[in-house]
């Protein structure tokens, strides 16, 4: 459907499908499609897609809307092998519950890119086997790629300073 | 292969390795399961990638990929940088497909824009990310070679490694990370004398091909170590999102180049190599032909190469030529204007992929209406790709692993960013 009224008609199919309240709006951006769905009806948005021949999961990306709300959003990336076609889902969830259900059962290759949206924005996926940090260090603290996360933010740790007993974040003349 | 067999190879020709592991018992409880690691810094594992692999006795009964040592935070560095700032630290999270980080960056830059790229830019590109393609080929078939035990193929490869790298050096001054494209085209049209200089390299790198082809295809190590070994149906791997060669070998003819070209790609004739069995043979084999299909293409654009400007005209988004600066006082301006603060984007969100040596690349990026990104993610296919190392290894022995892991071509800077 590589048109405005291709996708707003599979959305209006999709509403038909489901449930009316799935799907929250449809958006068509440089002859791209996407669909904004809400956050619990993942799973079965994808796999209503996935009949409609959208077979094929290439992607899935973090965003953090800061500052608007509901924060941080999850979009997958979906790709029609016949058809040709591609087609972007979207959901946002607020900062202060932000689980998604997982899709990983269903698409095995959510697996590593939901773990990196979960390390990065902090977005927690319900039903994801092994939901642990994946880039960064499994004791780090806080979410990097969150826009209010400051660049420089990370103080850098040499282990030359450590052992002389001073505090890394001074400079060489013990003053911050 | 040779009809004629001595006794010797009959005898291993009989022998099903591939039998032995399945026929293994079911391990007593008092049976104990080893845990190795191997990695962050062992030479095969092509960067710093570690692996936790569980162990029965020389069998591969589970492996965890443990990632994230070269993280460098690339993504969030080009949200603090402007579009056109943001190219060089895009080209080095693949450190073997900086064209194609870049292309897939600009690519997506010049959707968000709606910029027009010049037909003479569009194949300057192609020609560069062909020629990234087989110095990344290169790569990976001189180290995955040393992996086996073969140290010969490797200063091959890199002897011609070395040409495409002087062709690159030629038309940007740079030899790796060449930062040669820009948002809207190239920087610079090629040299006098380059396209001579490539055409040289386009007649020579067939018969090299074949030379690599000779060495390895009746070289008896080489082929024990691949054919056969961790194979995975085309199902399983469409499932894990892999791409690229590793799809193409189990059969599955699926390239963007062909499928949904980009940057002129449907002007070129080329063939798809697909594998049959997706074993690490195929996965070889597929890659070898990929470089012969590339030579073709770099041919025909050569050939192809239409005069015209090599950058848009849009003054919004490229430099004004340097001659204007003295003359005009607009030109002064747009020059002042895209130095300091870049030139603006408008809001909306892109996903921008494209077919790299290793799979689709795919860059995502969110634009708020600055001059700066608000957010950029890259689908790296080593990243996805590296999900399929278990279903190939289980079950296989850990000298397989090796083989598997070569074949596989993860680049740790993309898998980790």
């Amino acid at each position: 459907m590589p048109d405005a009224p291709g996708t707003e008609l599979l959305a209006q199919d999709l509403r038909e499908a489901l449930s009316p309240e799935t799907v929250v709006g449809t958006e068509f951006f440089r002859d791209k499609g996407a669909i904004h769905v809400v956050p619990t009806a993942i799973g079965e948005v994808l796999e209503a897609l996935r009949a409609r021949g959208f077979k094929h999961l290439m992607s899935v990306h973090g965003v953090d809307y800061y500052p608007e709300e509901p924060r941080l959003g999850v979009q997958y990336e979906l790709l029609d092998r016949e058809a040709l076609d591609r087609l972007t889902v979207k959901l946002r969830v607020p900062l202060d519950a932000p689980t998604v259900p997982s899709v990983t059962a269903k698409w095995p290759t959510a697996d590593f890119q939901e773990r990196e949206v979960h390390d990065m924005f902090g977005v927690v996926f319900e039903g994801h086997p092994d939901l642990r940090r994946i880039l960064m260090p499994e004791d780090y603290e806080g979410f990097p790629q969150r826009r209010d996360f400051p660049i420089g933010g990370e103080p850098v740790l040499f282990t030359a300073a450590e052992t002389a007993g001073r505090d890394y974040t001074m400079g060489s003349d013990g003053v911050a | 292969m040779s009809t004629e067999v001595t006794d010797y190879r009959s005898v291993e020709e009989r022998v099903d390795v591939s039998q032995r592991v399945q026929t293994l018992p079911a391990p007593a409880p008092d049976q104990e399961l080893l845990t190795l690691n191997m990695g962050p810094h062992h030479p095969a594992t092509h960067g710093v990638l570690r692996l936790l692999v569980t162990l029965e006795a020389e069998v591969v009964r589970d492996l965890k990929p443990i990632i994230g040592y070269v993280h460098t935070g690339i993504e969030k560095t080009a949200e603090d940088k402007s579009y056109w700032k943001a190219i060089p630290v895009m080209e080095r999270m693949d450190y073997l497909a900086y064209y194609f980080n870049a292309y897939a960056f600009c690519g997506a830059t010049e959707t968000l824009l709606d910029v027009e790229v010049p037909k003479r830019a569009q194949y300057l590109r192609v020609i560069h990310m062909e020629l990234n393609r087989i110095m990344s080929h290169l790569v990976w078939l001189g180290t995955s070679m040393l992996d086996l035990g073969a140290v010969t193929v490797w200063w091959y490869c890199f002897r011609e490694r070395e040409t495409i790298l002087d062709l690159f050096e030629y038309s940007s001054g740079q030899r790796m990370h060449t930062r040669y494209f820009q948002v809207g085209g190239v920087i610079e049209d090629i040299p006098v004398g380059w396209a001579e200089k490539c055409r040289q390299f386009v007649k020579d790198m067939p018969s090299k091909i074949d030379q690599y082809l000779d060495l390895l295809n009746r070289n008896e190590i080489a082929l024990r170590r691949l054919r056969g070994t961790c194979p995975l149906d085309e199902q399983t791997l469409l499932d894990l999102g892999v791409t690229g060669p590793l799809l193409r070998a189990a059969g599955n003819p699926w390239d963007l180049r062909k499928a949904m070209p980009y940057c002129s790609y449907e002007d070129f004739e080329f063939k798809i190599p697909v594998g049959q069995r997706g074993d690490n043979f195929d996965r070889y084999a597929v890659r070898m032909q990929e470089m012969k299909e590339s030579v073709k293409i770099i041919e025909q654009a050569l050939d192809g190469l239409p005069e015209g400007p090599y950058i848009t005209d849009d003054r919004k988004v490229a430099l004004p030529p340097r001659h204007e600066l003295a003359t005009s006082m607009e030109a002064l301006i747009h020059h002042f204007k895209l130095v300091t603060e870049g030139f603006r984007v408008p809001p909306g969100e892109v996903y921008f992929p494209i077919e790299g040596p290793r799979g689709e690349y795919g860059v995502f990026i969110r634009s708020d209406g600055s001059s700066k990104p608000a957010r950029v993610h890259m689908r790296d296919p080593s990243f996805v790709n590296l999900q399929a190392t278990l279903p190939m290894v289980k079950d296989a022995y850990i000298a397989d692993l090796i083989a598997t892991l070569a074949m596989m071509d993860p680049v740790l800077g993309g898998v980790d960013r």
